[in-house]
């Protein structure tokens, strides 16, 4: 295992793409610590913010309030990245395999536009969760992000595939433009939610303010959230599925696209 | 060498068996009744490759925590000679036969498997542009609306090599006998995992041979050399030894050479009982099937 403990607090943000299991895996410790890191507009080492143990392995820990540092994870493929603190933004962004654990909080753009891979935040996240970089067509095209707390604008944005669960609850514009995938919101949203989705699955086991571009169709107990409450329970959250303890109010929309969309609200008995 | 077993004659011959694609298809339901129902009717008019282009059974009856939905469960197998006829094969009856029973969803059993046919990605054309796929934990799903509310089937279900055609025959004194010994094998071998029974209730009571010797355009008629009521007709080279009257053959189909041996091995103890006078099996001189299970082997 590498273990990374942050020297002190940083007095600006760190961009540091490098603290990734594909980067560190084959490198001998030195070459570890001789990565290279931006502090602010300065190229700095990696040993001159973090002390450094451990080589060659795909198993990474940071130690440390590492809420400024970003990139953390950016294009990770493989193995395991566990953040025992807080973690800056754009964690885990372009991932495409592994698993990232966060014991604290990070910031915006959490996975945003990962393929594939486990990201899983026991505190808040930030905004656009999973989101497409702006320009950009598509999000999150697979992989899975989980966090405990609440989360902030736009998750979900243009997210394409794979899943978000977030058990607090999230701010405006959950699923904003939403061309796939799922985001369950175990605690509700604020406002917008769907806001021009085409296709994709909001699930909230709260009741929303919904939009009036999205219309009621039925109450229901799909069986594909049987799959979707295993995947997550095994993450943790728990999602209600079975008709004994109430159903699903699926609406459609948004028809101001048109799309395609949907909305479930959970409506216990 | 002569072998016996509880007073019952073991023929020195072998079951002549033949590789197959295999898929296994778990069906779930809102109670276990409609998942056995859709079970049913989905491995119905499957037991020869020959007139029903598809074999298949009932595998195991699977509680809501061994489903992918957690839901009660069948478990089923399929099999074909190739994986573009089994494709086929899967399409026509899912669609047409757990599609259409209440409360069910449809799931690939062979998740690891490298070879997929397209099962649920054909079927979904019956949502009319309104189905909707969704992916969950790396399985494609495809959501068909229906009246009901909403079917659900996976997209791709796996295929692996397979044996179809293990057997064995039990020849008994009376009918009475034969059945009530063959009923015993089948109690037996259906908890084997990876096998199915693929005739009505395990049991064949018109096995066959290649082709035939007047219709030439039979594919398979019937095994005239175990027909007791032929013994002793001109032409025919009966294998019905004296004291026998009747003949049923247990067939066998499973995952893997392994699977089925152990079938067979227990079908076969099962069988030797009184009333049974021999233990025989289907071959064809080793010239079609490369499985072959010698039945002293498997007692051995």
């Amino acid at each position: 295992m590498i273990r990374l403990v942050l020297r002190e607090p940083l007095p600006v943000p760190l961009e540091a793409e490098v603290l990734s299991p594909d980067v560190m895996a084959t490198l001998a410790h030195d070459a570890i610590r001789a990565l290279p890191v931006f502090l602010g507009k300065h190229r700095r080492r990696v040993d001159d913010c973090f002390r450094v143990e451990g080589e060659k392995s795909d198993e990474v820990t940071i130690e440390g309030d590492a809420s400024r540092v970003k990139w953390i994870g950016r294009g990770m493929s493989r193995g395991r990245l566990t953040i025992a603190g807080n973690a800056g933004m754009h964690l885990g962004a372009y991932m495409s395999g592994g698993a990232i654990e966060v014991s604290g909080d990070t910031g915006d753009w959490l996975g945003a536009e990962m393929s594939g891979g486990l990201i899983r935040v026991r505190g808040n996240a930030g905004g656009q969760v999973g989101a497409a970089y702006r320009g950009s067509p598509k999000g999150m095209t697979d992989g899975t992000i989980v966090i405990d707390g609440t989360a902030g604008l736009e998750v979900g944005m243009r997210m394409k595939r794979g899943t978000i669960a977030v058990g607090g609850q999230v701010r405006d514009f959950a699923g904003l433009q939403m061309l796939g995938g799922t985001i369950v919101l175990r605690a509700g949203a604020e406002l917008r939610t769907g806001a021009w989705m085409m296709r994709g699955t909001i699930v909230s086991l709260e009741p929303i303010p919904m939009l009036p571009t999205f219309a009621p169709a039925a109450e229901y107990n799909p069986t594909f959230m049987r799959l979707v409450a295993r995947h997550l329970s095994r993450l943790g959250h728990r999602v209600p599925a079975a008709e004994a303890e109430g159903a699903y109010l699926r609406y459609t929309g948004d028809a101001a696209v048109p799309g395609k969309g949907e909305i479930l609200v959970w409506r216990p008995r | 060498m002569s072998l016996t077993r509880r007073g019952v004659h073991i023929v020195d011959t072998f079951a002549e068996a033949f590789g197959m694609r295999a898929a296994r298809v778990v069906i779930t339901a809102a109670t276990p009744e409609w998942a056995r129902t859709a079970a049913l009717a989905t491995t119905g008019f499957a037991t020869s490759v020959i007139g029903c282009k598809v074999e298949a059974g009932i595998e195991a009856e699977l509680s809501p925590e061994q489903t992918p939905d957690g839901r009660p469960g069948i478990q089923t197998l399929f099999f074909a000679f190739d994986a573009e006829g089994l494709a086929t094969r899967l399409v026509e009856r899912v669609g047409q036969t757990v599609l259409t029973c209440a409360t069910t969803a449809c799931f690939d059993g062979l998740p690891d498997a490298s070879e997929r046919v397209v099962v649920g990605g054909q079927v979904r054309h019956f949502g009319d542009r309104y189905q909707a796929s969704k992916v969950v934990d790396g399985r494609r799903y495809w959501r068909i609306p229906v009246m009901e509310g909403e079917f659900l089937v996976e997209e791709s279900f796996g295929v692996q090599k397979g044996i179809g055609g293990g057997n064995f025959l039990i020849l008994g004194a009376t009918q009475a006998a034969a059945l009530e010994a063959a009923e015993a094998a089948v109690d037996v071998m259906r908890p084997v995992p990876g096998v199915v029974l693929p005739f009505p209730g395990g049991i064949v009571r018109s096995g066959s041979k290649v082709g035939a010797r007047r219709y030439k355009n039979m594919i398979a008629s019937t095994n005239d050399v175990y027909c007791p009521t032929l013994r002793g007709r001109p032409g025919v080279e009966s294998l019905v030894p004296e004291g026998a009257n009747c003949v049923y053959e247990v067939v066998v189909n499973g995952l893997d050479r392994a699977s089925i041996a152990t079938a067979l091995r227990a079908g076969i103890d099962a069988a030797c009982r009184p009333g049974v006078v021999e233990i025989s099996a289907g071959n064809y001189g080793g010239k079609l099937g490369k499985h072959h299970f010698r039945l002293h082997d498997l007692l051995a």
